[in-house]
């Protein structure tokens, strides 16, 4: 989340909207084929109006994915860009009576709130069976309150990805490990070829969340996951125990894990790895570390920086951990639900694979459209994944798991100053975390 | 929060109107004077009274509004560790940087009104106010950075350190565990004793590829020790591109010339000293009989001294009150030496005339006479101090924040950073406003004091 609020640009509004209906078959959006569910939907004269947080390149691409509904549908598509005060505009809008047809949420916590408040309707019909053909279950859970599914996710992100220098590796004769204890050995690997294993960054706290959101969905399966993520077991649970000792361990270990982490900031880390003199093989995050890659180092992504999935732990399948961004629908009007329908498909999800920079949850995405190896991969990890959930983090109060200097984020800073404290860093959790559910 | 304007105004305007008069005239100046002050009141009531009086009732209520609370905010504010953290950072801060300031602002002020080129002087000490706190405090971070290749402070310890300190050849190498090897206090030695006449091995990891001298060859066996010898090899026990067996020498592996070797014999004395060649083999020789320690001492591998950790928990309350005053010595100079070039320059050389000396002239004369502009800006510099936000903002990594934390921050981190809890928000701006009245309301009477005199 945070990544991607400093990368985008806030420009102001395309004032013009989509008038140009036919025009914006540029760009390998023409030659794309529109799903043949909605191909015999005639919405001549009907005007749709659609909101997200996407601005900038982002709301090119998926205008140019919505020109192919209006080119098919002969609707008529306005999309404005709510900036990162989404939940706040669509709650104004909602007062004033004015919501949009349609809004693109970033979180599920916003998804539940209306919901529960009964601004947005459940899918029924075509779009539900749309959704379900195309979407693993975690994903409709995920977009589903009360048994109702209401969300059609569109975009997601995968934070399961461990970044790694090959060159180093190669030098070093490490391979990128299936589970954890081969991840330690192939860290040792490099340690013992002069570099640090891994180089991890504290920066204000967020990275170290989430890694231990990885290892706890992977030592403690998606069940124990959930209850952490909405508090119903307590943070001094023994799962957790069980987690921070696997990080204690690494994060203890100074050949491993490169000393100085609680000082250094997210972006020194992938130039500590992949920068011109790198001192470490490895660095984790999700997958806009290859942005970083590209703008602040001359490792070429593909070629010398490569990933692989987070490492397995206690044989867990193969899971995710990640983020996304969930369609809603304000009203049940056969265009809204047209249109939702049109984004649960494949072919919606394509335009916008083909242009680069997106990875879709959509299962029946062809990912041979994906513009290069390492987003392939990244895509075929993340609907491939057994398991995902959503970061948790994200999930909780902002007072526990947002806070800079406070929370989640600034106890798990402490802890890795100070890995062997494992039982201490537990209660300043549960603490916190009581603090905060209790607002 | 500054209601400095607000108290003489509204005095002023009750000693010049007096009582309501009664006459037309009377009653038309009244008007005027309504009119002329509307503006500025509703202002002040709109941008300072309403907000404080909103604060003080917003802080008795929880975080989200709804629901009163009584004083439990302010409980909070006291128990809670990292509050309770903030406002004892701010007492040092009240206590250091002001002084400071005021003092190197006084010597720099006093020492320039001696020298040529005066002005010069004085605008590289003031050019810090030019530059934006948010900018100093990048800058600052920058510099202190713990990695000598970013932070210039350390660069320049570890630059000198260097000039003193050996640099060792492979350093930061180890042995490879498990291989009869041992390393204690930096040095790496056999596990055990060997006989003259036996070898002792050396793999060592640890050591990049690209680290090891042009100069090496292949590692191979040392020749078996003759008569009086002790004979081995120390090579680097990885394989570019790996394989090979840990703690054998095997294709692909090198060995590392240059090393020093000695054999301990076993009153802790040192027998016989020898360099390893380029292939890593070496020959200790002309030994007595007996058993020997084989070590490599620890001037081999001494890493180069990383820099000082500024910006830990430990040091960066340090290094931001060093930032601020850097910024703010400037201004209490220029205000100090205003105050010197209006002194009456005939009582110093009176003083001087009859036989003082310069320290007792500053004392005695100088310094009395500046009294009033040094408690300007002191306090001055006292309520600015109390409300510090971005330098602490800017420059404390995340492990140093909570150790770094101000009242300011904590009340921005409290209700918008996150916390979204705005009642104990509140608890901690008006904390901040009670803070600064006392410095507020001794501003106010000096001026009263000075417009009267």
């Amino acid at each position: 989340m945070r990544l991607t609020r400093q990368r985008r640009i806030l420009i102001p509004l395309a004032a013009a909207g989509a008038v140009g209906l036919a025009l914006t078959g540029c760009a390998g959006g023409g030659q794309n084929e529109a799903p043949e569910e909605i191909e015999g939907v005639d919405l001549s004269g009907t005007t749709l109006e659609i909101a997200s947080d996407w601005s900038g390149a982002e709301q090119e691409n998926f205008e140019k994915v919505l020109d192919l509904f209006e080119e098919t549908t002969g609707a008529t598509v306005n999309y404005t860009s709510l900036g990162n005060n989404i939940a706040t505009v669509l709650g104004t809008q909602l007062e004033g009576g004015n919501p949009p047809d349609v809004a693109v949420l970033p979180q599920p916590g916003l998804l539940r709130q209306l919901a529960a408040d009964g601004n947005i309707v459940a899918l029924e019909g075509d779009a539900l069976s749309a959704v379900e053909d195309n979407f693993s279950q975690d994903w409709i859970d995920l977009g589903s309150v009360d048994g109702d599914v209401y969300g059609v996710w569109f975009k997601g992100s995968n934070k399961s990805t461990v970044w790694y220098n090959a060159d180093i590796y190669d030098e070093a004769g490490a391979e990128p490990p299936e589970d954890w204890d081969g991840f330690l050995e192939q860290l040792q690997l490099i340690a013992d070829a002069g570099y640090y294993g891994i180089s991890v960054g504290g920066d204000v706290g967020w990275p170290l969340t989430d890694w231990f959101e990885n290892v706890y969905l992977r030592s403690a399966g998606p069940e124990m996951y959930d209850q952490l993520s909405n508090h119903e077991i307590p943070w001094t649970d023994p799962s957790v125990t069980e987690a921070l000792q696997l990080l204690s361990d690494l994060w203890s270990n100074e050949q491993l894990t490169q000393p100085g982490a609680g000082q250094r900031t997210f972006p020194d880390t992938v130039i500590e790895v992949f920068g011109d003199d790198p001192t470490a093989g490895t660095v984790y995050e999700g997958d806009f570390l290859a942005g970083n890659i590209s703008a602040n180092t001359n490792s070429v992504v593909g070629e010398n920086a490569l990933f692989y999935d987070f490492p397995a732990i206690n044989d867990s399948g193969p899971s995710v951990v990640g983020g996304g961004n969930a369609a809603v629908a304000f009203n049940d009007d056969e265009g809204t639900m047209a249109l939702m329908q049109f984004l649960a498909s494949p072919e919606a999800a394509e335009v916008w694979v083909q242009a680069g920079g997106f990875t879709s949850p959509n299962q029946n995405v062809d990912t041979s459209l994906y513009p290069d190896d390492t987003s392939r991969q990244i895509a075929e990890a993340l609907v491939g994944a057994e398991t995902f959930r959503f970061d948790m983090s994200d999930l909780a109060p902002s007072a526990f798991g947002g806070t800079e200097g406070g929370g989640e984020w600034q106890i798990l800073l402490d802890f890795i100053n100070n890995p062997t404290d494992v039982a201490g860093t537990q209660q300043a959790l549960e603490a916190a975390a009581a603090s905060a559910w209790a607002q | 929060m500054s209601v400095t304007p607000a108290a003489p105004i509204e005095r002023e305007g009750d000693r010049t109107t007096g009582r309501p008069p009664r006459s037309p005239a009377g009653r038309r100046r009244l008007l005027v004077a309504i009119a002329f002050l509307a503006p500025a009141l509703i202002l002040l009531g709109a941008l300072v009274v309403y907000p404080v009086i909103y604060t003080v009732w917003r802080s008795f209520y929880s975080a989200s509004g709804g629901e009163f609370v009584g004083g439990e905010n302010f409980v909070t504010m006291f128990t809670d560790p990292s509050t309770f953290q903030a406002i004892r950072n701010n007492f040092i801060w009240v206590v250091v940087a002001p002084i400071a300031c005021t003092a190197l602002g006084l010597v720099f002020a006093v020492l320039l009104d001696k020298i040529k080129w005066a002005t010069a002087f004085k605008l590289i000490i003031f050019m810090p106010m030019a530059i934006s706190m948010l900018a100093a405090g990048v800058i600052f971070r920058t510099v202190f950075q713990e990695n000598p290749n970013i932070g210039v402070v350390n660069a320049a310890i570890v630059a000198v350190q260097d000039v003193f300190g050996d640099s060792s050849a492979y350093p930061g190498a180890r042995e490879r565990p498990e291989t009869g090897v041992t390393s204690a206090e930096g040095a790496i030695s056999g596990e055990n004793p060997v006989a003259v006449g036996e070898t002792q091995n050396f793999p060592l990891i640890g050591i990049r590829q690209g680290d090891v001298p042009d100069t090496a060859r292949q590692a191979e066996e040392a020749p078996s020790a003759q008569r009086g010898e002790i004979t081995g090899t120390v090579w680097l026990d990885v394989v570019r591109g790996g394989g090979g067996t840990n703690g054998q020498i095997d294709e692909g592996k090198q060995g590392l010339p240059g090393v020093t070797v000695q054999a301990i014999d076993a009153s802790g004395e040192v027998a016989a000293t020898a360099e390893t060649q380029p292939n890593g083999t070496y020959e200790l020789t002309g030994l007595q009989d007996g058993e020997y320690t084989v070590i490599l001492p620890a001037a081999n591998f001494t890493a180069t001294v990383g820099g000082v950790s500024w910006l830990g928990p430990s040091l960066i309350n340090f290094v931001v009150i060093a930032s601020y005053i850097w910024i703010w010595a400037g201004f209490a100079m220029i205000m100090i030496a205003s105050g010197l070039s209006a002194l009456d320059r005939s009582l110093q050389e009176a003083a001087r005339v009859d036989g003082a000396n310069e320290w007792q002239v500053f004392r005695r004369i100088t310094a009395p006479l500046l009294m009033p502009v040094i408690i300007v800006v002191f306090v001055t510099l006292i309520i600015n101090v109390l409300k510090i936000f971005d330098l602490v903002y800017v420059i404390p990594p995340g492990e140093s924040k909570p150790a770094a934390n101000v009242i300011a921050v904590e009340m921005w981190n409290v209700s918008f950073g996150g916390g979204n809890n705005q009642g104990l928000g509140s608890a901690l701006a008006i904390l901040l406003l009670v803070l600064v009245l006392p410095s507020m309301i001794i501003n106010v009477r000096r001026f009263r004091q000075e417009r009267q005199r």
